[in-house]
């Protein structure tokens, strides 16, 4: 076990707790450049992963740092999207200007979310951040002008000061679309940029303030903190984030419609950060991989469960192979599957994996320092069970 | 505007309000009794409407015993609900409640389109497509026979909870679970009746809906939002207030359905929501709670 | 100068009176503290200080300004700071990040700096950690410095409320029960520290207590309370012999 000595308090204030960490960093970000290389048939996967990356970033931020739960939050993935394509198709502005733009308008509706909240509890704002989304749902149909309704608007690919990717190469033996590997790129360096945007936040006093604000609102106040002030700033910059992502999703996904930025897709996002565990960044990334990928495992698994388990009955004689093969495939094939996995997942994290995927790598490498001596009862929680305990 | 479209459009409005009422005292109860909030609600109504469906029209059954089997079935599976997985989050910080309940809806939802099948379904009742002509309006039995159910739904509950000696026990575990255990009430049991009677109203309120609305798996959920906005309206914690914010936000949906435009009748609630949020986040009978340090 | 005086405050909730015409002074550099029995109003007198209540009627003056109505997240930066009867910490945060809270009113970057980390905001959060750690040498936690607070022994979390509120560099510190849940021994370190509070960092006090040795170690004026109206006012050692606050709170 490693034991890390301080001497200096600016080792509290860096980025990284010390050089090993760095290095391990440099070498993920050296596998994250080389990986569309390595596995170019899963380029648009991997970008899809990034955003969504962002998505949960976003979110992680406003619930998981600030304690404030927003269930609507794909309706400011739509503002972004939907502002991104109206600025620079419409209008034709410079794509970086559009992009910013977005970011600028989605901060601008979630200052608008914010400051209602303002005077709302926990469970209040969850419920207005679900009624707002409805409502933005509702002005994506109507507003012709910007949105083009309910026929859906396509989206070109982006121009970057005038430069845009296409056309196809041969690298390392792959056939690569060079469009899908920029969008690849560019995509990671929004995430890195926004990773190290809202890390910067976090060491400094806004986002002290921020975690302040989730765990005890009036020792926050009797600190100074404006919590009015501060939860707008979280919702704006939780907004902005998601304006920016918006921008990306929207080229990735090639044609707008206003029920892509539905309820199911607001749950996708919590299922990230309760997956990855709220309160952390790693926790946002990883629960982003899981959410991305997870309709792919769901598709390999509909493909090749039933088949699968065909051969394991077929010691039972080749009719009850085939029944089993058959019932199993009419289950699986059904529509209306994949939000049902994607709750039961929820459920089950909720229950059994309440610090999420980065909270179990956190007790799994205690386990190894503390090694013969973990406890199990180091990670359970203080239950409150008087109904004034529970008021924040 | 005619009178007699004045009148037809409060009788609708009632009839839906007090769907909205029904499933709104369902999230009331829960919350008095637990602080928990059932965003799964609307999905047992809707489980409430297809297990009546199953019953009548799969098997045959008589419109009055599907009725009552398919609320007795939904109440035990809402007591099931909380033995098998509510239990253990009582004491977790609000937002892992919240989040479980989604997680829930979400596999009631995914679960009714698959065993029952995705298409649009109607239950055929003693009430179907029956009206009497009164003075202009067409009364639909459908509609008079949910208001009617509605309130003696209200009246039954309100006995109940005020002079029985199970509702007051309930009403003890709600506001302090700890001393509850202490005084030897079985909190845990009180808890399961609870959802038991909530998820029982839901169904209540599923089958009395289904033939006004067409049975759906997704739509008939979203009730369950329409529903919150009453809960709000009417302040969390409050029987009366249930009933009084789902008629409300009925009445509301209606007349604005006659008066704006398309689009702002189906976000009427919604805004509505917002507003009570803003201005008054107790709503109209709700009490503000604090936190004592 | 006025430092510190409440005039006729009272604060109603429904009919009940809570606080009913409490008048006292508090002069700098004394510790000031607030005696009575359970639900006699002094912990909603401290409330009513740090605004967490508004009063009914009344008036707050601190260094000669009404501060009435300023908000609550404003009295900190006047120099008002306060610990809580039940502990509210930051319960998943480490000591050291609950005590940087506690230098939040001397914020003096802005977001985009922030979010940039501008060598300014490096520099500003070194000076915070220096201010911290000098609060962290005054009362000893060096070693739960990294430590979080939901492991942490009650005792030690007494203490990490009040560096933190010390913190923020008060001219005022309200203390809330400072000794509840402490034993014998912690509570005569806790004497110790309030009488170094008084004369070394030269902060006043306002104190609600119930352990008596406490009060009349450390104190240097006492206000009886009970049922909201103040019994009597004076030195400890006046306070305690006098016949209505035995009767009502002491005992024979």
């Amino acid at each position: 076990m490693r034991f890390l000595f301080k001497t200096r308090y600016e080792q509290d204030l860096g980025l990284f707790r010390d050089d090993v960490q760095r290095n391990c960093y440099v070498a993920l970000l050296a596998a994250m450049v080389a990986l569309p290389f390595l596995m170019p048939d899963f380029i648009p996967d991997f970008s899809l992963v990034l955003i969504y990356g962002l998505c949960g970033l976003s979110l992680m931020v406003l619930a998981g740092f600030t304690g404030l739960v927003s269930l609507g939050h794909a309706a400011f993935l739509g503002i972004g999207a939907y502002a991104h394509v109206y600025f620079s198709q419409t209008l034709g502005l410079p794509w970086i200007v559009s992009v910013a733009l977005a970011a600028f308008v989605s901060a601008g509706a979630g200052v608008l979310v914010g400051l209602p909240a303002l005077r709302m509890t926990g469970l209040y704002l969850a419920i207005a951040t679900l009624a707002f989304a409805q409502i933005i749902q509702e002005v994506f149909n109507r507003w012709e002008a910007v949105t083009g309704g309910l026929k859906g608007e396509a989206v070109e690919r982006p121009v970057i000061f005038g430069y845009s990717f296409h056309g196809d190469g041969v690298i390392l033996g792959a056939s690569i679309a060079y469009e899908d590997l920029a969008f690849y790129f560019l995509c990671l360096a929004f995430l890195i940029a926004a990773l190290w945007l809202t890390r910067n936040l976090l060491r400094a006093p806004t986002g002290r303030a921020f975690v302040a604000i989730r765990d005890s609102e009036i020792a926050a106040q009797s600190m100074g903190i404006n919590l009015a002030l501060y939860k707008t700033m979280a919702f704006a910059y939780s907004a902005a984030l998601m304006g920016v992502a918006g921008a990306l999703f929207a080229h990735k996904i090639g044609f707008l419609a206003p029920d892509i930025f539905s309820i199911l897709l607001s749950i996708q996002f919590l299922l990230m950060v309760v997956v990855g565990g709220l309160g952390s960044l790693h926790g946002a990334v990883l629960g982003a991989i899981f959410v991305a990928l997870l309709p792919v495992a769901i598709g390999e698994v509909r493909e090749g469960l039933p088949d699968w388990l065909g051969h394991l009955f077929a010691a039972f004689g080749p009719q009850a192979s085939e029944a089993v093969a058959e019932t199993v495939d009419r289950f699986v094939k059904q529509p209306g599957l994949e939000p049902g996995i994607f709750g039961l997942i929820l459920v089950l994290f909720i229950l059994f994996e309440p610090q999420g995927l980065y909270g179990r790598w956190g007790k799994i490498k205690l386990y190894f320092s503390q090694f013969p001596l973990y406890k199990r009862a180091s990670f359970r929680r203080q239950k409150s069970y008087m109904r004034s305990e529970r008021l924040r | 505007m005619a009178l007699e479209t004045f009148l037809q459009l409060t009788l609708n409005g009632l009839a839906v309000g007090c769907i909205y009422s029904l499933v709104a005292l369902g999230f009331v109860l829960i919350y008095k009794a637990t602080e928990l909030v059932n965003f799964a609600q609307g999905d047992l109504l809707m489980l409430g409407a297809f297990t009546c469906y199953m019953f009548v029209v799969w098997y045959g059954v008589g419109y009055w015993p599907a009725f009552l089997l398919s609320v007795v079935l939904i109440a035990a599976f809402g007591a099931l609900l909380d033995w098998l997985i509510l239990r253990r989050v009582i004491g977790q910080p609000q937002f892992a409640v919240v989040m479980l309940t989604i997680g829930l809806g979400a596999i009631f939802r995914s679960f009714a389109s698959m065993f029952w099948g995705s298409e649009i379904y109607t239950l055929p009742t003693p009430f179907s497509a029956q009206q009497t002509v009164v003075r202009g309006i067409s009364v639909s039995h459908e509609y008079v026979s949910i208001i009617v159910g509605t309130v003696l739904l209200c009246a039954i509950l309100y006995l109940f909870f005020a002079y029985t000696k199970l509702g007051i026990a309930m009403q003890a575990a709600s506001q302090n679970q700890l001393a509850a255990y202490y005084m030897g009430i079985p909190v845990k049991r009180m808890f399961s009746l609870i959802w038991a009677i909530s998820a029982g109203v839901a169904a209540v309120a599923g089958v009395l809906l289904a033939p006004v609305s067409l049975i759906d798996a997704n739509s008939l959920g979203f009730i369950g939002l329409k529903a919150f906005a009453a809960a709000v309206l009417g302040g969390f914690g409050s029987i009366p207030g249930a009933l009084v914010g789902g008629i409300t936000i009925g009445l509301i949906e209606l007349f604005s359905g006659a008066y704006l435009s398309p689009g702002f009748n189906s976000i009427a609630p919604y805004a509505v929501l917002l507003a009570v949020l803003v201005v008054r986040p107790q709503g109209v009978f709700g009490v503000v709670g604090r936190k004592r340090v | 100068m006025t430092f510190f005086r409440a005039d006729a405050i009272a604060i109603h909730f429904g009919g009940i009176k809570a606080v009913d015409g409490v008048s006292f002074e508090v002069e700098k550099g004394e510790v000031f503290t607030i005696i009575g029995p359970n639900g006699a109003g002094k912990t909603t007198i401290f409330n009513l200080v740090s605004r967490i209540y508004a009063p009914t009627a009344g008036r707050l003056i601190f260094c000669d300004e009404d501060i009435t109505a300023v908000p609550p997240y404003q009295i900190a930066r006047r120099g008002i700071a306060r610990t809580f009867q039940n502990n509210e910490l930051f319960e998943h945060a480490s000591v050291l990040q609950n005590l940087l809270l506690g230098r939040h009113a001397h914020k003096r970057s802005n977001f985009l700096e922030e979010l940039l980390f501008l060598p300014r905001v490096k520099r500003l959060e070194l000076e915070h950690r220096e201010a911290v750690e000098k609060v962290i040498d005054f009362l000893d936690l060096q070693p739960y410095r990294d430590s979080l607070i939901v492991n942490l022994p009650y005792g030690v979390r007494k203490v990490v409320e009040m560096a933190r509120a010390l913190c923020t560099e008060p001219k005022l510190l309200l203390l809330d029960e400072p000794s509840s849940g402490l034993n014998v021994e912690e509570t005569g370190d806790m004497a110790f520290w309030i009488q170094d509070i008084r004369d070394l960092l030269g902060v006043t006090v306002l104190m609600v207590e119930h352990d008596m040795s406490l009060v009349s170690a450390v104190s240097d004026k006492v206000l009886a309370l009970s049922y909201g109206r103040p019994l009597a006012i004076g030195t400890p050692a006046e306070v305690q012999s006098h016949p209505d606050v035995v009767r009502a709170y002491l005992g024979g």
